[in-house]
């Protein structure tokens, strides 16, 4: 029996169910809403650093991002996905937290490149989040600095995948951050 | 008119302000003086509105600190755009409180640096229009660029600790230890009984 380390932060993980179509765990409805709903990913426009360049070119005609039927909006409230592309400082987190905050559910969050995921270059910095997951809950890391618009599209297609397996009444939806109490991983005694 | 060098707008200074104009400072970089900071507004209107050294432009507003010797120095660069000419002056600020006169009545410019200068070092401008934090939060604590800044651990309740990923995965070994002894006690409770309760309608 393998303990992933999704099953270590208590997700609900489900190995049979993420590859086929239809599945035994999932009912056929919710495979035609899971279908639906990550096949119109719309991603909010916000761009923070270098990594807001990626993620334009993502969208762009090279990666295109909207054969998987996902392009920009500007607003938060027409927005499926946010995709945290940048360094965040702590003035601009309570701006990130507030547009999360304004996206309607089922939302999913990306965290990109290296800043987003845990502070990157400027962890050191007074002014500098040490990972978007200190404030919102992150679904996919992706790493890079900054990520390829490749590496975003896999980050995207892992957030599909995600979807692909989501049961209705359990709300898929991780935990802000295994570190946002600053007390660590909780480690058991042995 | 011909550009001045530093050697002789500091001459014209000292000419004028006396006292309150300092040495000039060796000429392998680039030359600069000190200002007393009483007659700071005073000298720099001079250096404005006197024809011949006529600085329409303020360059740059920084700051150092200095906390051996007490003070904050803050830096300014005035060019002339008349002249083509350039001169570096220093005015020191006492570092317990630092207060100096703002030079946004003469040079616009000087608005947002000063404001800077604020954000992190925490000099006042007396007389400045909008004395705010320009970059950090306005609920920010401390002045960063300080020597002797000491964070304040994170922001509001964003914590500013992150354990090394490291950790987790040389102890992953440990932790599927410990859970494989009582597979069904430990997790088990907490989530299979939702599974349970909504897989027997879909068997049947």
């Amino acid at each position: 029996m393998a303990t992933t380390l999704d099953e270590m932060k208590g997700y609900q993980h489900d190995p049979g169910a993420s590859t086929a179509l239809v599945t035994t765990s999932t009912s056929v409805l919710e495979n035609l809403i899971n279908w639906s709903r990550r096949s119109s990913m719309f991603y909010l426009l916000f761009g923070l650093a270098c990594c807001g360049i990626e993620l334009m070119q993502t969208g762009g005609p090279r990666a295109d991002l909207d054969r998987f039927g996902s392009v920009p909006r500007a607003t938060p409230r027409q927005s499926d996905l946010m995709i945290v592309a940048g360094t965040l400082t702590y003035k601009m987190a309570i701006r990130c937290k507030l547009l999360y905050e304004q996206m309607a559910e089922p939302k999913y969050v990306i965290s990109m490149g290296s800043c987003a995921n845990c502070g990157g270059l400027f962890q050191l910095s007074y002014s500098v989040v040490k990972g978007v997951d200190k404030i919102i809950p992150v679904d996919v890391y992706v790493p890079g600095c900054p990520p390829r618009p490749e590496a975003l599209t896999e980050g995207f297609l892992r957030v599909q995948e995600l979807i692909k397996r989501e049961k209705q009444k359990q709300k898929h939806r991780p935990s802000r951050s295994p570190t946002d109490t600053g007390a660590g991983y909780a480690v058991p005694e042995v | 008119m011909p550009a001045l060098t530093a050697e002789q707008v500091h001459q014209r200074l000292a000419a004028k302000f006396g006292d309150a104009i300092g040495p000039l400072s060796p000429p392998k970089k680039d030359q600069h003086f000190t200002i007393a900071p009483a007659r700071l507004r005073e000298v720099a209107r001079f250096l404005k509105e006197d024809p011949e050294l006529a600085f329409d432009f303020l360059q740059d507003l920084t700051a150092t600190d200095h906390p051996k010797d007490g003070v904050i120095k803050v830096v300014y660069h005035f060019y002339s755009y008349k002249h083509r000419h350039l001169v570096e002056a220093k005015v020191h600020a006492d570092r317990a409180n630092p207060e100096l006169d703002s030079l946004e009545p003469l040079w616009k410019a000087a608005n947002w640096m000063e404001r800077e200068v604020f954000d992190l070092f925490g000099v006042v401008f007396r007389d400045h229009p909008d004395l705010r934090r320009v970059l950090l939060p306005d609920d920010w604590v401390g002045y960063p660029l300080r020597k002797d800044y000491q964070e304040a651990g994170g922001y509001r309740d964003i914590s500013n600790v992150r354990d090394n990923p490291l950790d987790l995965y040389l102890n992953l070994d440990r932790m599927v230890k410990a859970q494989q002894p009582a597979p069904a006690a430990a997790p088990a409770p907490a989530a299979p009984p939702k599974p349970a309760a909504t897989e027997p309608p879909k068997g049947a």
